[in-house]
């Protein structure tokens, strides 16, 4: 008689929940994620946001017009000129203000290297949590020479503060044009090596073809925005569908791509790379001659109303909602930030794949977490 | 659609539906917190509307009142509206929850639950997002004072 021995399963695995907790490298700032693995498949992704909520809202609240401009370049510090033009075209869009051509195209201009800079860190900081700590060095010695740049005209690096609600703080400094057309000559011979550093490696393609893809029906009712709302082919850039300051003079293509994983969204900012410099070599040699701002009273009060305008920055639509009842300051204030939706899509996007899938996908969206929190 | 053909297709759902008078760039319209739920499904599903997009839902103290204001966008007829609902109850405020119809609200009614007080129907998830868990009373209300953490000059 035979025996048969039933052997039972020898490993018992069960469900477990770890912490990718507020302090990691790969969250970039202070985001806990709680998730719920069986292991190293993703069940579940839970974020858990206030480390970094400073009540900006709120403060905004008891703060005259003139210095609610200075809390917004903290909320996203990357794209901060973009956040401070928000501000400043919601107070003159109630005040019915209109600023001079200068400081349209010098707005323009300082946005575009605003942006340049911000996709080279994100290009940077992508390579380097795949595992190729290269780019980390080659993209931050090319974001210094846009920084130096900022710094002789506006005075600081990373949170400029060059903005008022009726033009610029002062004037460009003579240097300005050269420099930057300087600059330009040399990221154009750079920015295809780059490209084909990471592109041409077969490691970084198997690591992102495939991972993490979001339908256009699912970007459309999580409310995604930016670069990682075209990669999956929805057409949402405030740049051409609510022009502001000097972009409705300007040519350049909105970059598509519809794909919607990992890949698609790299290609994305790559390629809008590319448009950013475009729009700077049509502008650098035309700014016209005149006045750098309109004069304001020195206590600016809004009628009442409310009042909403949205940017482009490097992440995405910026949306201001400035409620009024006619005193010198706001009744109520609210930023719609992009990361703040992005967000919300991550769960969605990384169930069923591995661990190390999940950092890919979030250096994807490209998160700056006090933006999300505020 | 332009805004006069909107206030005149949303007039003909029900009269309990108003529109403000003065001109904004949006078309406003109040609805009354009963209504919200089918007015919203029908916002998004009814062919010549197609409002798809939520692109911005804020909470609003009044004084007397509670509100939420929500911004809607349509991809592809590419129109926008705004529209508002509030209630007057600030003990236990109650609004229907939109997150089956788009799913951005999730996160975004938390947080108004964290701040305002504001509590969503049907929530899948209704727990506090950005605030500690053992924390008294609602931030972005009015009548909220903390003489320890808040200096008003």
């Amino acid at each position: 008689m035979q025996q048969e021995y039933i052997v039972k399963d020898p490993f018992k695995t069960e469900e477990y929940m770890i912490n990718m907790g507020p302090q990691h490298p790969a969250t970039h700032g202070v985001l806990r994620l709680l998730l719920t693995i069986d292991g190293e498949i993703i069940k579940k992704v839970e974020p858990d946001l206030g480390y970094i909520h400073r009540s900006i809202e709120k403060m905004c609240e008891y703060d005259t017009y003139q210095q609610i401009v200075h809390l917004t370049d903290r909320m996203d510090y990357l794209s901060s000129h973009i956040n401070n033009e928000a501000v400043c075209l919601t107070v003159e869009k109630a005040l019915e203000l209109e600023v001079p051509e200068r400081v349209k195209v010098i707005r323009t201009i300082i946005s575009e290297l605003t942006r340049l800079a911000s996709h080279q860190l994100w290009w940077g900081v992508f390579g380097m949590d795949i595992g190729g700590l290269t780019t980390y060095f080659y993209a931050f010695r090319d974001r210094e020479m846009i920084n130096d740049i900022f710094e002789e005209t506006c005075g600081a690096r990373l949170t400029m503060n060059y903005n008022i609600p009726g033009g610029l703080m002062f004037d460009i400094h003579p240097n300005f044009v050269n420099r930057t057309k300087a600059f330009i000559k040399h990221f154009k011979t750079k920015l295809p090596e780059y490209d084909q550093l990471l592109t041409g490696n077969i490691i970084f393609e198997k690591r992102t073809k495939g991972v993490g893809v979001i339908s256009k029906e699912d970007a459309i009712s999580f409310g995604v925005t930016g670069p990682t709302g075209r990669g999956s082919g929805l057409s949402c850039d405030i740049r051409k569908s609510h022009p502001y300051s000097a972009y409705d003079r300007v040519k350049f293509n909105e970059v598509l791509f519809t794909e919607g994983d990992t890949w698609a969204r790299y290609k994305v900012r790559i390629q809008e790379m590319w448009e950013s410099i475009s729009i700077i070599e049509q502008l650098i040699d035309n700014i016209p001659d005149g006045d750098f701002k309109v004069p304001t009273k020195a206590v600016i009060k809004l009628p009442k109303g409310e009042f909403y305008q949205r940017v482009e920055t490097a992440r995405g639509e910026l949306g201001v909602y400035i409620n009024s009842d006619g005193n010198k300051n706001p009744y109520r204030v609210k930023f719609r930030s992009p990361g703040f939706s992005n967000l919300s899509i991550l769960d969605h996007a990384a169930r069923g794949s591995k661990l190390g899938d999940l950092v890919a996908i979030m250096a994807s969206f490209d998160l700056v977490i006090p933006d999300i929190d505020r | 659609m332009t805004n006069l053909e909107l206030q005149n297709t949303l007039a003909a759902w029900s009269d309990q539906i108003t529109f403000t008078e003065e001109a904004t760039e949006f078309l406003t319209a109040q609805v009354p917190a009963t209504e919200w739920h089918e007015v919203a499904l029908k916002l998004k599903g009814s062919p010549e509307l197609h409002f798809d997009y939520l692109f911005c839902e804020t909470g609003m103290d009044y004084g007397t009142e509670l509100g939420v204001i929500y911004h809607l966008r349509s991809t592809d007829l590419k129109h926008e509206m705004v529209v508002k609902v509030n209630t007057s109850d600030r003990e236990h405020a109650q609004i229907d929850t939109v997150c089956d119809i788009w799913r951005t609200a999730e996160l975004h009614e938390r947080e108004i639950h964290d701040l305002f007080g504001i509590e969503f129907n049907n929530h899948p998830n209704m727990q506090v997002l950005i605030l500690p868990e053992n924390w008294v009373g609602f931030p972005l209300r009015k009548d909220y004072s903390d003489p320890v953490n808040m200096i008003i000059r």
